[in-house]
C-alpha cells in the first residue's frame, strides 16, 4: 500500500504532465497474498505488490489510452507521452462526449488493518484447521485462503480527485474422499469474519454425505439451488444482459424490455456498491461515484448501468460503473438478491423428487440473448424425495435458460451469503425452482 | 541486471532457502480495435517487476514486486523465505524435491522479420477500417468488429543453481467479427477464429498475410444468413469438427487432464483434478488409432514455443498420446521427480508476480491422411461445424459440452444448409474412441489460444494447438430447448 497522499500523487502528476484536451489518470495498489493448499499440505503460498497507472487522454475526440508499473516521475511521463502518441494518430470518436465532473464521493468504509496485516502465519494457521479436520476423518483437503489490500485513485482533468481503499478475505475447500466431496467458501472485508474451521465443517459434511453417488436420468427436475449456485445464475444475468452496451448493440434480452416483468415477481436484484454487507466501493474506474441502483424490481427489468461513453451516447449520465482498462464495458459488479421467507429445509421438505445443488461448475453461455447457460454441478449434488435428502447422485450438466429458471421460482431463501464476484462480489439466498434443465450426467 | 538478481538469490540463500529462482519480467503489448467504422480503443500496457520463488525446508513461498531496485528486490528474496516458513506448517511428505536437470546458460528469442511495435498504428487502423466497412456493407450486420494485437514479454531466469537464461517472445494476434441482430435473434461470426482472431508467435508479417479484409464480406454474410438457418436438430450423428472448433477439444479434453500438477490435486480446489490418473499412463486407451497427440514447444510459430520454461528446463517435443494410447504428461521439476518421470519443461509464469505452473506448450493433433473433401465425401450423413462458441467441462474433464458458431449439413456426401445454435456433447475417452478421421498435413494448422485459465491467483497462459479438421462417430448434437 502506497497510501491517500502518494496514490493521489501519481494520478495528479499524471494529468499535470498531459497537454491533451482531457485526460484521466487511475492508479490501482495491489499487497495480495494467497495460501494454497492441496492433499492435505500448503504446495502455493504467494506474495504480490503492484502499482499499476492507466491514463486516458482525449484530444478534441482523438483518443489514447497506456498503462505502466513504472510509476516513478520518469515512468509517469512516459505514460502521458505514449497516450498522447496514439491519440495523436487516432480517428475521432464520435462517442466521446466527456470524462466524468467531480461528484462528491460517499465514505463506505471497506478498509480493514487486521485484513491489511495478515501474516502468512496467520493464513497458515487457518489452512492447518481445515487439513486437521479433514485429515482425521482420513479425507483430503484442497483450496485457498487469501487475503488482500488494495488502493484506488482516480484523477481526470475536469477536477476528479478520488482515493478508496479496500480489503478482502476469502476462503475456499473441496473436501474430498474416494467416493465423493464436498464445498464450501467464504468472503468478508475482514479476515477475523472467517471461520476456516466452520468452513472446513460445511465442506466436510458435504463430502462424506457425497460418497457412492447414483447416475439419475437427466431431465427436467424440481431445484433447490444453495446461494453459490444461485450466485452463478444470477451473477450470468447481470453479465449477458445488464450492461447499456449490449442494449445498445442489441445483444442483451433487455433490448424493448425495460419496465416489463421478465422473471417471477419474488426476484428483486440490485447493484450497490456503498452497502458494507458486501465488498464496498466508493466509486468506479472513472471516478464517479457510487450509489444503489435497481436493476430488477418484483420481476421487472427497471434500469441497465453506465459508464461516461454509454451515457454520452445516450445524452445521460453515466451510473458509475465503469470497470478496469477504459473503453470497456460497463459493469454491475456489486450484486444483491432480495432474501425471501423460507428457510433452506423448508425448501427440501416442500420438494417431491427434485436435486440439490451446492454449486455449479464452469458455466458458459451458450446463446446470451435467450440468456441459455451451460454448465455442470459439482461437490455436493442430492437427491431430494417426499421432502428429505435421500442419496447424493452423479453430477448433472445443465443446459437452461436463466430467465426460464427464473420464472420457475417458487421459494426463496431467507439467509443470504456473499459470493465472489469480478470486483465486489453477489448477495444471494437459495431459490428452489418448479423446473430445471439437466442435459446430461458424468461419471462421478 | 545479472549481478542483482544474483545478489538477490544469494540473499534468499542466505535467509535459509536451499533453492531459489528469479525472474525479471518486462511485458508490453498493443492493442488495436475498431467498431462500426471507427476506433474503438488503442490502449498500449507496460508491466514489469521480479519474482522470487524459494525452496525452505521443502516448502515452496513467493514473493514479488514492481519496484526492481536492488533494496526492494532484497526486500522481496526475505519475504518470499518467510512465506515459505508458513507454509512448512502444513508441509509435504515427503517433502518438495525437485528432479534435478543442468543448469543452462541461454539466450532465447521468436524469430521475427516485422517487429509488431514498428509497425505504424495508422496502418493497423487502415487495415481494420478497410475490413469494418467491407462487412457493414452486408445487410443486417449490427456490430462489425476487427483487433490486431502485439504482445512482447522480455524475461530473464536466474537460479542458485547456476541457470541463467534470457529470453524475448513476441506474439501477434488478429481477427474480425460480425453480429448480426434481427428479430430477437443474435448470431456471431469470426475469422480466422473467435479468441480476438488467431494468434501466432512471430512478427507482423502473420497479420499482413491473414489479409482481413479479404474475408471480411464471406464473414459478415455468414452472420446473416445465420440469423434465418435451420435450429440445428437434437439427434446423435456423425460430426466433423473444423481445425479451430478442434483446437479448443483438444484444449479442454486432452491439454488440461495431462497437466501432472492437475492429476496430483493441486488444482482440486479451482478447476478440479484429471479423469487421466497416474495409475492410467502407458496403460489407457485415450483414443482411436487415428489419434496421436503431442506436445511441442519446439514448433515454430507456436503460442507454446519457446527456449526454455520458468524452471530452466528447455523446450521439448512429448509425445502425449500414442495411435490411442495415453503415455505422457505435461510436468514440472516438482511433479516429476514425485512420480519418477523427467522434467517436460512445461512450468510457465503468467508474468513476474505468479508462480509457475504446469500450463499446456502447443498440444497437437498429428495429422492422418484424409483431406477435407474426403472426409466429407465419405460421409453419408453428419455436421460439418467449425468455430468456437461455447464451451464447459467437468472437473475431472469428462463431460464436456461446445457450441460452435456455425454448422452444415452433410448428406450422402456433400455440405447441405446451415444449421445455427450447434452444440455437440460427450464424455472425453468415449468420444476420442470415436474419431475415425484425421485431416492431412495440408489441412493441419496451428491455432493460438492466448486466454488459458488456471490456478489462484488465476493466470492465463498463451498456448497453442495444431490439428486439421477430423470426424467424430455417433455424437450427441443439438442439446437443451431451443
Amino acid at each position: 500500500m502506497v497510501g491517500r497522499d502518494r496514490a493521489l500523487s501519481i494520478v495528479t502528476k499524471a494529468v499535470e504532465f498531459s497537454e491533451a484536451d482531457q485526460t484521466e489518470a487511475v492508479v490501482r495498489v495491489t499487497d495480495a497474498y494467497l495460501t494454497r493448499f492441496s492433499s492435505n499440505y500448503i504446495h502455493q503460498n504467494v506474495g504480490e505488490h503492484n502499482v499499476q497507472l492507466s491514463v486516458r487522454v482525449a484530444l478534441g475526440k482523438r483518443l489514447g489510452s497506456a498503462s505502466t508499473n513504472a510509476v516513478d516521475e520518469q515512468g509517469i511521463r512516459e505514460c502521458v507521452q505514449r497516450a498522447l502518441r496514439i491519440a495523436r494518430v487516432q480517428e475521432e470518436n464520435p462517442d466521446f462526449a466527456s470524462f466524468p465532473a467531480p461528484e462528491p464521493i460517499p465514505e463506505v468504509g471497506g478498509y480493514f488493518e487486521e485484513t491489511a496485516e495478515c501474516t502468512p502465519d496467520r493464513r497458515a494457521e487457518g489452512v492447518a484447521r481445515i487439513i486437521d479436520a479433514a485429515s482425521s476423518r482420513g479425507l483430503q483437503a484442497a483450496g485457498a485462503f487469501s487475503t488482500a489490500a488494495a488502493e484506488l485513485a482516480v484523477a481526470n482533468s475536469l477536477g476528479v480527485r478520488a482515493y478508496h481503499r479496500w480489503t478482502t478475505a476469502a476462503l475456499n475447500t473441496v473436501i474430498m474422499s474416494d467416493e465423493g466431496s464436498g464445498w464450501a467458501a467464504a468472503l468478508a472485508g475482514q479476515v477475523g469474519d472467517i471461520d476456516p474451521q466452520a468452513v472446513a465443517s460445511r465442506a466436510i459434511d458435504k463430502c462424506l454425505r457425497s460418497a457412492h453417488p447414483a447416475a439419475l436420468e437427466p431431465g427436467e427436475y424440481e431445484v433447490v439451488l444453495e446461494p453459490a449456485a444461485v450466485a452463478t445464475l444470477m451473477g450470468f444475468l447481470a453479465r449477458l444482459g445488464f450492461s447499456a452496451l449490449a442494449v445498445q448493440e442489441g445483444r442483451s434480452f433487455l433490448c424493448g424490455k425495460i419496465g416489463q416483468r421478465i422473471v417471477d415477481e419474488r426476484i428483486t436484484m440490485w447493484d450497490d456498491a456503498t452497502d458494507p454487507a458486501g465488498i464496498p466501493m466508493a466509486f468506479d474506474f472513472e471516478g464517479v461515484p457510487k450509489r444503489r441502483l435497481s436493476l430488477l424490481r418484483r420481476g421487472v427489468a427497471e434500469n441497465v448501468v453506465h459508464d461516461s461513453f454509454t451515457a454520452g451516447r445516450e445524452g445521460k449520465k453515466s451510473t458509475g460503473h465503469a470497470i478496469p482498462g477504459g473503453f470497456g464495458e460497463p459493469m454491475p459488479t456489486h450484486l444483491f438478491v432480495a432474501s425471501g421467507e423460507a428457510t433452506l429445509e423448508e425448501m427440501i421438505a416442500s420438494t417431491r423428487r427434485g436435486i440439490l445443488v451446492t454449486r455449479f461448475h464452469y458455466v458458459n453461455p451458450v446463446h446470451p440473448v435467450k440468456t441459455i447457460i451451460t454448465g455442470m454441478t459439482r461437490d455436493g449434488t442430492f437427491l431430494i424425495e417426499n421432502g428429505r435428502v435421500t442419496r447424493p447422485v452423479k453430477n448433472f450438466r445443465f443446459t437452461e435458460s436463466i430467465l426460464n429458471a427464473l420464472n420457475q421460482v417458487e421459494l426463496v431463501g431467507k439467509d443470504r451469503e456473499l459470493h465472489g464476484g469480478r470486483l465486489g462480489g453477489i448477495m444471494v439466498p437459495a431459490l428452489k425452482l418448479r423446473r430445471f434443465h439437466f442435459t446430461g450426467v458424468t461419471e462421478f | 541486471m545479472r549481478q542483482i538478481l544474483e545478489r538477490v538469490l544469494e540473499a534468499a540463500r542466505r535467509e535459509g532457502a536451499e533453492y531459489a529462482d528469479a525472474r525479471w519480467v518486462d511485458r508490453r503489448s498493443q492493442v488495436v480495435r475498431t467498431k462500426n467504422g471507427k476506433v474503438d480503443r488503442v490502449r498500449e500496457d507496460h508491466s514489469r517487476g521480479v519474482g522470487v520463488r524459494v525452496l525452505v525446508d521443502g516448502a515452496w513461498g513467493f514473493a514479488s514486486g514492481s519496484r526492481t531496485d536492488e533494496e526492494s528486490l532484497m526486500r522481496i528474496a526475505a519475504e518470499a523465505v518467510r512465506v515459505a516458513r508458513a507454509s512448512a506448517l502444513r508441509r509435504s511428505d515427503p517433502p518438495v524435491a525437485m528432479a534435478s536437470v543442468e543448469p543452462v546458460e541461454a539466450e532465447w528469442r521468436t524469430p521475427v522479420s516485422e517487429d509488431p511495435f514498428e509497425v505504424k498504428l495508422e496502418d493497423k487502423i487502415k487495415t481494420l477500417l478497410d475490413a469494418d466497412r467491407i462487412m457493414r456493407q452486408v445487410e443486417g450486420v449490427k456490430v462489425a468488429r476487427g483487433s490486431i494485437a502485439a504482445f512482447r514479454e522480455d524475461k530473464i531466469f536466474a537460479s542458485t543453481e547456476g541457470s541463467y537464461i534470457e529470453q524475448s517472445k513476441t506474439e501477434v494476434g488478429a481477427g474480425i467479427e460480425v453480429l448480426a441482430v434481427s428479430g430477437g435473434e443474435v448470431q456471431r461470426r469470426s475469422w480466422p477464429a473467435s479468441f480476438g482472431g488467431n494468434w501466432a508467435a512471430c512478427g507482423y508479417e502473420y497479420v499482413r498475410q491473414l489479409d482481413l479484409p479479404s474475408r471480411a464480406e464471406q464473414t459478415a454474410r455468414e452472420a446473416v444468413e445465420l440469423l434465418d438457418a435451420e435450429q440445428c436438430p437434437g439427434k446423435v450423428t456423425d460430426v466433423i469438427l473444423g481445425g479451430s472448433q478442434l483446437a479448443l477439444q483438444i484444449h479442454e479434453s486432452c491439454g488440461h487432464p495431462i497437466e501432472l500438477d492437475r492429476v496430483l490435486g493441486q488444482e482440486a480446489s479451482f478447476a478440479g483434478t484429471s479423469f487421466l490418473t497416474v495409475d492410467k499412463l502407458g496403460e489407457f486407451q485415450y483414443g482411436s488409432e487415428a489419434v496421436t497427440i503431442t506436445a511441442d514447444a519446439t514448433i515454430p510459430g507456436g503460442l507454446g514455443t519457446f527456449g526454455y520454461d520458468d524452471e530452466g528446463v528447455p523446450a521439448q517435443r512429448v509425445t502425449i498420446v500414442d495411435q490411442g494410447r495415453f503415455v505422457g504428461y505435461l510436468t514440472s521439476r516438482e511433479t516429476a521427480g514425485r512420480v519418477g518421470l523427467q522434467p517436460t519443461g512445461a512450468m510457465r509464469a503468467d508474468g513476474w508476480n505468479r508462480i509457475p505452473l504446469i500450463r499446456m506448450t502447443n498440444i497437437n493433433l498429428e495429422p492422418g491422411d484424409w483431406s477435407l473433401e474426403e472426409i466429407i465425401r465419405d460421409t453419408k450423413e453428419g455436421i460439418l461445424a467449425d468455430t468456437v462458441k461455447s464451451w464447459s467441462i467437468d472437473d475431472r474433464r469428462l463431460n464436456f459440452q461446445f457450441a460452435t458458431e456455425v454448422a452444415w449439413e452433410i448428406k450422402d456426401g456433400s455440405l447441405g444448409r446451415m444449421l445455427k445454435n450447434f452444440t455437440y456433447t460427450g464424455i472425453t475417452p468415449e468420444f476420442w474412441r470415436s474419431c475415425d478421421a484425421v485431416g492431412n498435413k495440408e489441412e493441419w494448422q496451428l491455432w493460438g489460444l492466448p486466454n488459458c485459465g488456471k490456478g489462484e491467483p488465476s493466470q492465463a497462459a498463451h498456448v497453442g494447438h495444431g490439428a486439421a479438421p477430423s470426424r467424430f462417430r455417433n455424437v450427441k448434437v443439438g442439446v437443451g430447448r431451443w
